[in-house]
């Protein structure tokens, strides 16, 4: 029981990432078309300057000091995820492929951008010792870092849809979704929406860049393609373009990758999250769901 | 001076050379009926003066020339635009559809409840699941809340029921009171009710230009144009 309650928490833990990375990817692709292959650069983006604040400032109590990098990762990794919008992603409007190349491209460049400069290891950043503690509810010894987790999916997710129900600009995104020239002929301009889900995007990404760190405290070059992986899974379990769907898909993935893992053999993991794919596919061609309803 | 004058407008989708060098203008008050048989490039005309399609020539609107202009800059100037298959959008409520096309800072909702009181009892409701004659009176609805100089309405009445269709009529004369539109219509007894000018395309030229009801007065000659009469 206690060992099912790990795994169940764990999964729900990796599932809020997988959820906080997937979002901006659906986001991204309801309203622009655009597979962004280069999220997994704001993952790595976010991470490296956590840990590079982090291994600067000296003299500051950790938690603090956690604090203050995390920040600076996430405003970095905001900023990136803008600007590639703004200077690779719009010149090429209107040419979807060749959108989705050059995202390609700027994940290639960066990852390897990033191992010429800070080598192939894994870089070893230090969390607060609260994260590594466990909490036991149960029997079962939960570690802390899963808590933080899913609590800050949870918050993610309403804020999204807070964001998308409330305000102008979550109206203007919900109805370029399904059709982004009538919301340019009602005289608006839909490219700054383009550059805001970017944004959002990359911090939402960012977010799960911080959590990450948290519960491997390391940082690698690989591990943004990694996690982003997962997050496409997500999104196309989950129906493109919808923030419930992605949510219900990312908890999917994560409980079924950690069962798998542990109930079948160390490995299936992965694969079942494959084989979860092609049963949603073939059951439900379009996902589980398909708008921002 | 015509508030819209098109000149020389080419439009190539594909292959296909829709739009072949079409000229015409509309002047400024009432309607200006913009016809031909279906596939002649109506459509085509209207997304190409709101630069929803590539397109060539020149085009002046209150005498700026706007054929390089984006699209959200071209409405902003006043253009209001009720496309052929209303394009509602289905998943936000009618009140989120409209508000989302509010431009000026008084929009008029006053005028838009008393045209439609409908869409004020309907707000809450998802505009998706509005009948056809109801997202028509949204998309119309949509197009009046900001005071604009031009009002390209595209086939208002396409698939309506007859009582719908003359209630379309109704507001097309009231709203051309307040603006300029420029109206594809294939009914011809809304044409003859509301038009005062008439430009005939057929396969992507300009074939006739005058009065609509002289127009509609000479049978032989809608027969020809218009297949129809
Ligand atoms: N995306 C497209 N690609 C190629 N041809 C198109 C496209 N859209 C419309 N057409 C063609 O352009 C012509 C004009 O279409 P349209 O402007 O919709 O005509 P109308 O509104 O007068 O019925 C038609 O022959 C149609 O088949
Ligand atoms: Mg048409």
């Amino acid at each position: 029981m206690s060992t099912f309650l790990l795994l169940t928490i764990t999964g729900l833990g990796l599932g809020a990432m997988y959820f906080l990375i997937a979002s901006g990817l659906s986001l991204i692709y309801g309203l622009m078309g655009v597979l962004n292959f280069a999220h997994g650069v704001f993952i790595t983006v976010t991470a490296y300057t956590l840990w590079f604040v982090e291994s600067k400032i000296g003299d500051v109590p950790v938690l603090p000091r956690f604090l203050i990098a995390a920040l600076a990762g996430l405003v970095v990794g905001t900023v990136f995820a803008a600007l590639t919008e703004l200077v690779l992603i719009r010149p090429l409007y209107g040419r979807h492929i060749e959108q989705v190349l050059v995202t390609v491209g700027l994940a290639l460049a960066v990852t390897a951008l990033v191992t010429a400069i800070w080598g192939s290891d894994a870089r070893v950043v230090t969390a607060p010792a609260w994260v590594g503690q466990t909490t036991t509810i149960f029997g079962a010894h939960i570690p802390n870092d899963r808590w933080l987790e899913i609590a800050t999916a949870v918050i993610v997710l309403f804020a999204l849809e807070a964001f998308l129900r409330r305000t102008r600009y979550g109206l203007i995104v919900r109805a370029g979704v399904e059709n982004r020239a009538m919301v340019t002929a009602l005289g608006i301009d839909v490219r700054k929406a383009f550059t805001l889900v970017f944004a959002i995007g990359g911090l939402a990404a960012g977010i799960a860049a911080v959590l990450y760190t948290l519960y491997s405290t390391t940082v690698d070059p690989q591990q943004g393609t990694s996690l982003v992986i997962f997050a496409f899974i997500v999104v196309v379990i989950g129906g493109l373009g919808s923030i419930r769907g992605t949510a219900w898909a990312a908890v999917m993935v994560g409980l079924v990758q950690q069962y798998a893992n542990y109930y079948a053999s160390s490995g299936l993991g992965d694969l079942s999250v494959v084989l979860l794919l092609g049963i949603v596919l073939i059951a439900r061609p379009r996902g589980l769901s398909g708008s921002f309803a | 001076m015509p508030l819209l004058c098109v000149h020389d407008l080419h439009v190539y989708l594909g292959e296909s050379h829709i739009l072949q060098g079409i000229s015409f203008d509309v002047a400024e008050g009432g309607v200006t009926a913009l016809l031909g048989r279906n596939g002649v490039g109506k459509t085509t005309t209207l997304r190409a003066l709101l630069g929803l399609v590539d397109r060539r020539g020149t085009i002046e609107l209150a005498g700026d020339n706007i054929e390089h202009i984006a699209t959200h800059k071209i409405v902003q100037r006043g253009v209001g635009y009720v496309p052929e298959d209303r394009d509602v959008f289905s998943a936000l409520t009618v009140d989120e559809n409209l508000r989302l096309a509010e431009r000026d800072t008084e929009p008029r909702y006053d005028l838009v409840y008393d045209l439609f009181p409908e869409l004020r009892e309907r707000g809450k409701q998802a505009a998706g699941t509005l009948s056809g004659g109801q997202q028509q009176m949204l998309a119309i609805g949509r197009a009046l809340l900001n005071d604009n100089q031009v009002l390209l309405v595209d086939e208002p009445t396409k698939g309506l029921a007859p009582l719908l269709v003359t209630e379309v009529a109704l507001v097309l004369e009231r709203v051309s009171e307040l603006a300029t539109v420029l109206l594809v219509e294939q009914n011809l007894g809304v044409v003859n009710r509301v038009a005062r000018d008439a430009v005939v395309l057929d396969t992507g030229r300009v074939v006739h230009i005058g009065p609509a009801k002289e127009l509609l007065a000479d049978k032989p000659m809608v027969q020809r144009m218009l297949g129809v009469g």
